[in-house]
């Protein structure tokens, strides 16, 4: 029996051993869970957030920069304070907000830094800096607000947010975290990524009360911050702050580009909003305010809206024509059996040149009908299917209907009615001919274009024949590398000769035509062309589109206002200033200046606009 | 002299080689959780004395001159002496809540000079002593009713004063002494019992009472009809099985009763953690969820020696005493922990060998009961840093640091070797 016993007692200890060995197995070897909680434990990630890149003009003017804010954070098990309304006092928070925000940190974890107060400003983190001593276990992380120069830029330069939680989860390379800031829109979203710059991240190893105890796997994994890089756009700043001011009370657009090089000089859009109101601590407020404006400020209209051409596209007509060889600039047409109406002008010698000054409708309307049918052969419906394809092939080289490619993310193609376009409208092949689309002549109808697509188009005649894509950005980081998409030259196919008739038609109608006194300056050889473009509800839109100098163009431009009516009466004047002050940098026309600075539209302004598919022609 | 060189000769050196090995183990490992990687010490600079690791390297110097001490002595002296010795450390446990110190929270240290010892640690080994002594006298029968309360009552006596200073942990380690009576005749019903109780405790605050009667009704069934032989006289077999459960049943109430209302509140959240694991890992469950997080996170291999990161940064407390497995865990891994539990149980199966070797009746029962300690040690310590044993400030013998830990182990262990030693000297009876 005393040697069964051992035996007994033995088996029992073997028993509870291999009880012992099985539960190590199954912590050890099964369950994985433990690894990452160790390294949860140990092991800190130290993030490192690169300042943003700055953004500069084309004369290397600061628009945005960054201004440092500070969060303060609290790590539960060191903070010790003693004098709570002390306290309370110096960082301005009542006693039972402290308490929720212990609380709360306390509830994330008792040695890792949480959150405590959000976005203290430089004056603030003055007043506390000496205290912060007083109080163990509350530290400063800096972090920075987008701060801006001007006022003047807003849309195109697009705003910077904490990520939401879909873009978060959508987001392919897994970079961003909860509470990361992200360009939303405008420059900031589409160069988002040289902007940023890189994250650095260190590894560190802690104890358990939090004290750093070195590097972890000697460093390796560490990975160095990058700063963000600038930007260096093309926007003339004080051309832009300039033609904001003359946007005031207003709807609408300005785009200027340079022709030679397709660089935007300035792109507003009204109304616009003062763009720190969505760089500070107060964003969710200030966003919500500007979201539900019926006017839609936080729009970039310039690339996006969508306007008929009105008046503006019996250029494009008339080179089409001339290319075509169906016009010359000696092909005469009388107001005579057309069903568009004309204002008084002098009808004697109605050629090219005169119907461009004076933007006379029946003139187009004879010229496009012309363009349709010449050379084509069968029944009118044939005919006209055949001349609408070769025409929008032509048409479409301007960049109608389609992307230009700027550099902004909410570009939007517009629309260039074609044979297929008009099929499925009329339900079927050879069912429409001229007379059913006859509106596009004058540029109305199903015709519709942005503002940044007239700008360009401005371009196109000034460089008589070609544009370079237009672009906010001429190069980023200290490289200024820039697309050479942004650097090509792209042809529209139209000869160049075809253009001096254009030239001197929009030329005098600044001088003798449609443009009127106030879009006149003195001093400076301005081509132009008006444009009413109509909207199924409210006033038309005023449109204009000139370049200038005639001869070695330097600017050239698109301005819409909303339901300001004919295009000579708010546009053009509005372009003029514009273009005065660009060239000259400097405005002699005063009473004009102030004028425009103060006229407002906005009682003509009507809301959800929509897309007009009858159409009444005007000019 | 020839008799001294005799008795090296015979020490059993198996044993010595494992307690070595521990006690170098359990250095290593007090090492590393003070390592520091950015300012390594070593035994030659002045501040590795203040460490644990320092302090550690002096108790096992002081230990190799306890073992002298004790192979100095006559191997008789602690058979003629057990009475005192034991007397000794009653007093001293009866005087330690007036003339002791307070250290970590524990009212149970004297404090003598520069030294402080807790005189719990060492009254195991006067028990075990004693315990011996009463059974090597031939006409002591444990089977016998009388006898079994004598026993009880030499175990009883410093486990009561123990619990009167709140060192349940340490009182505890006196049920362990049912290995040494069971082995030396206490009939086997005891210890069933035992394991029964501890079955039933567990089950009763782990179950509900309707869970417990319902597979109790299905135990009892199952018995009914497996063995014929409780089919022949049914009714009886019923109130059998009625009265046993009812016990049962009343017994599971009176342990949620105890739970409830007799146990302290510290003691009632030890159990909730060991039962449940979620229960609350930031406060009561810390210690528990941090000890399975620092072995749990070793796999394999383990991290390396000196290459831990939960144990060396102080995430798991009491890392170098109660938790020093969880070095070992996370730093050599499953391999480590496996070594260690099957060297462990090698030399527990070593010493009862040995024990079972004795020619005298009370080495052989000293040496049971030593190994009786060490188990119950193994089992509460090991089991409470993998969450299956409630926590309990029981050291893990040789491993964990401590002077007090250290010395009464080596005493205890050596006391069984220098007997074992001379087992050839001593009248077998």
């Amino acid at each position: 029996m005393p040697e069964g016993r051992r035996i007994i007692i033995f088996l029992f200890f073997l028993l509870i051993g291999l009880i012992f060995i099985g539960k190590m197995f199954y912590l050890q070897m099964f369950d994985s869970s433990y690894e990452k909680a160790a390294d949860n434990n140990a092991i800190r990630k130290i993030i490192q957030v690169p300042f943003r890149g700055e953004v500069y003009d084309r004369f290397g003017k600061l628009i945005v920069y960054n201004t440092p804010v500070y969060d303060l954070y609290i790590t539960p098990r060191k903070a010790i304070v003693k004098d709570t309304n002390r306290f309370c006092a110096l960082f301005g928070i009542t006693k039972g907000r402290f308490d929720t925000l212990t609380k709360e940190a306390w509830a994330y974890s008792r040695v890792k830094p949480s959150l405590f107060l959000k976005h203290l400003s430089k004056e603030d983190f003055a007043k506390i800096q000496d205290a912060l001593v007083d109080y163990p276990g509350f530290s400063i992380s800096t972090t920075a607000f987008r701060t801006y120069q001007s006022k003047a830029l807003s849309n195109a330069l697009g705003y910077v947010a904490e990520i939401n939680t879909n873009s978060l989860s959508d987001q392919k390379d897994d970079y961003y975290r909860q509470g990361d800031y992200v360009g939303i829109s405008g420059l900031e979203a589409f160069y988002e990524e040289a902007l940023r710059g890189q994250r650095g991240v260190k590894y560190r190893m802690v104890n358990s009360n939090g004290v750093e105890k070195g590097e972890y796997r000697h460093g390796d994994l560490d990975v160095s911050s990058v700063a963000g890089q600038n930007l260096f756009t093309s926007v003339d700043i004080r051309l832009q702050e300039y033609a904001d001011s003359l946007m005031m009370h207003k709807v609408g657009s300005v785009v200027a580009i340079e022709p030679s090089t397709g660089e935007i000089l300035s792109m507003v859009s009204a109304p616009s909003y003062d763009p720190s109101l969505l760089a500070g601590r107060n964003f969710s407020k200030y966003y919500q305010i500007l979201a539900l404006d019926p006017l839609k400020p936080l729009i970039n209209r310039p690339p996006s809206a969508y306007y008929r051409p009105g008046s503006t596209f019996k250029i494009v007509q008339a080179l089409v024509g001339l290319q075509l060889g169906i016009l010359t600039p000696g092909s005469v047409f009388t107001h005579a059996g057309a069903p568009v109406k004309c204002h008084v002008h002098n009808t004697s010698h109605n050629d090219l040149h005169n119907a461009i000054q004076w933007s006379c409708n029946p003139y187009f309307y004879h010229a496009f009908r012309k363009i349709l049918y010449d050379n084509t052969q069968g029944d009118t419906f044939e005919r006209s299917a055949q001349g609408l394809q070769r025409w929008s092939e032509l048409v479409a080289n301007f960049g109608f209907g389609r992307k230009l490619g700027v550099d902004l993310g909410n570009e939007k193609k517009g629309n260039l009615p074609d044979v297929e376009y008009y099929n499925k409208v009329y339900k079927g092949e050879n069912t429409w001919k001229f007379s059913n689309i006859y509106s596009l002549s004058i540029g109305e109808g199903e015709l519709v274009v942005s503002p940044l697509k007239m700008a360009n188009f401005a371009a196109i005649i000034a460089n008589k024949g070609w544009y370079i894509p237009p672009h906010l950005v001429k190069g980023v980081g200290e490289k200024k590398t820039i697309d050479p998409f942004y650097k090509t030259p792209v042809s529209v196919g139209i000869d160049a000769k075809h253009f001096n008739v254009v030239h001197e038609g929009m030329r005098d109608a600044v001088l003798q035509g449609t443009v009127g006194r106030e879009g006149k300056i003195p001093d400076i050889v301005m081509c132009g062309k008006t444009g009413t473009s109509q909207n199924q509800k409210g006033k038309d839109h005023s449109v204009f589109i000139a370049f200038a100098p005639k001869d070695n163009p330097k600017i050239a431009i698109a301005v819409f206002v909303e339901n300001a009516g004919f295009g000579g009466f708010a546009a053009a004047p509005i372009a003029s200033l514009i273009i005065e002050k660009y060239l000259k940098g400097r405005v002699d026309r005063k009473d004009i200046e102030t004028k425009f600075m103060n006229m407002s539209y906005l009682a003509n302004v009507t809301y959800n606009r929509r897309i007009v598919k009858k159409d009444s022609l005007k000019r | 002299m020839s008799q001294e060189s005799n008795q090296i000769g015979k020490l059993d050196w198996i044993s010595v080689g494992l307690y070595a090995l521990f006690v170098l183990l359990g250095w290593m490992s007090i090492y590393s959780a003070v390592y520091n990687p950015e300012a390594p010490l070593w035994i030659f600079d002045e501040a590795f004395y203040t460490s644990n690791a320092g302090r550690q390297l002096i108790w096992i110097g002081t230990s190799l001159v306890l073992i002298m001490l004790i192979f100095a002595l006559d191997f008789r002296f602690f058979e003629s002496f057990a009475v005192f010795i034991y007397a000794a450390f009653i007093l001293a446990l009866i005087a330690v809540p007036f003339l002791g110190v307070t250290i970590n929270g524990s009212h149970s240290w004297f404090k003598l000079g520069g030294i402080t010892i807790q005189p719990a640690e060492f009254a195991k080994t006067a028990t075990a002593l004693l315990l011996a002594k009463y059974l090597n006298d031939p006409q002591v029968n444990l089977t016998k009713w009388m006898n079994q309360w004598r026993s009880a009552l030499i175990i009883a006596l410093p486990m009561v004063l123990i619990i009167g200073s709140n060192e349940t942990g340490s009182a505890l380690v006196f049920a362990s002494f049912i290995i040494l009576l069971y082995r030396e005749g206490l009939p086997g019903e005891y210890p069933g019992l035992l394991i029964a109780l501890i079955v039933l405790f567990v089950s009763s605050l782990l179950l509900s009472p309707l869970t417990i009667f319902i597979s109790l009704l299905v135990l009892a069934s199952l018995f009914v009809i497996i063995l014929p032989i409780y089919q022949r006289r049914l009714p009886q077999t019923y109130i059998r099985i009625a009265g046993v459960i009812a016990i049962v049943m009343s017994l599971s109430t009176i342990v949620d009763w105890v739970v409830n209302h007799i146990l302290k509140e510290h003691q009632r959240n030890r159990i909730k953690v060991l039962l449940d694991p979620s229960f609350d890992t930031r406060g009561l469950g810390y210690q528990v969820t941090q000890s399975k997080i620092a072995i749990g996170s070793g796999g394999f291999w383990g991290k390396g020696y000196l290459g831990g990161t939960q144990t060396k940064f102080d995430f798991v407390p009491e890392q170098s005493t109660d938790f020093i497995f969880c070095t070992i865990g996370e730093e050599f891994g499953f391999v480590g922990v496996m070594s260690v539990i099957v060297l462990f149980l090698y030399f527990l199966w070593r010493l009862l060998y040995l024990a079972d070797q004795q020619r005298s009746r009370f080495a052989r029962a000293y040496g049971f009961g030593v190994v009786g300690i060490l188990f119950f040690h193994f089992l509460v310590n090991i089991g409470m840093t993998i969450g299956l044993m409630p926590i309990m400030g029981i050291p893990l013998p040789f491993f964990s640091y401590g002077g007090s830990s250290l010395w009464s182990f080596t005493i205890l262990l050596f006391i069984f070797l220098k007997l074992d030693a001379h087992r050839s000297d001593m009248l077998s009876r």
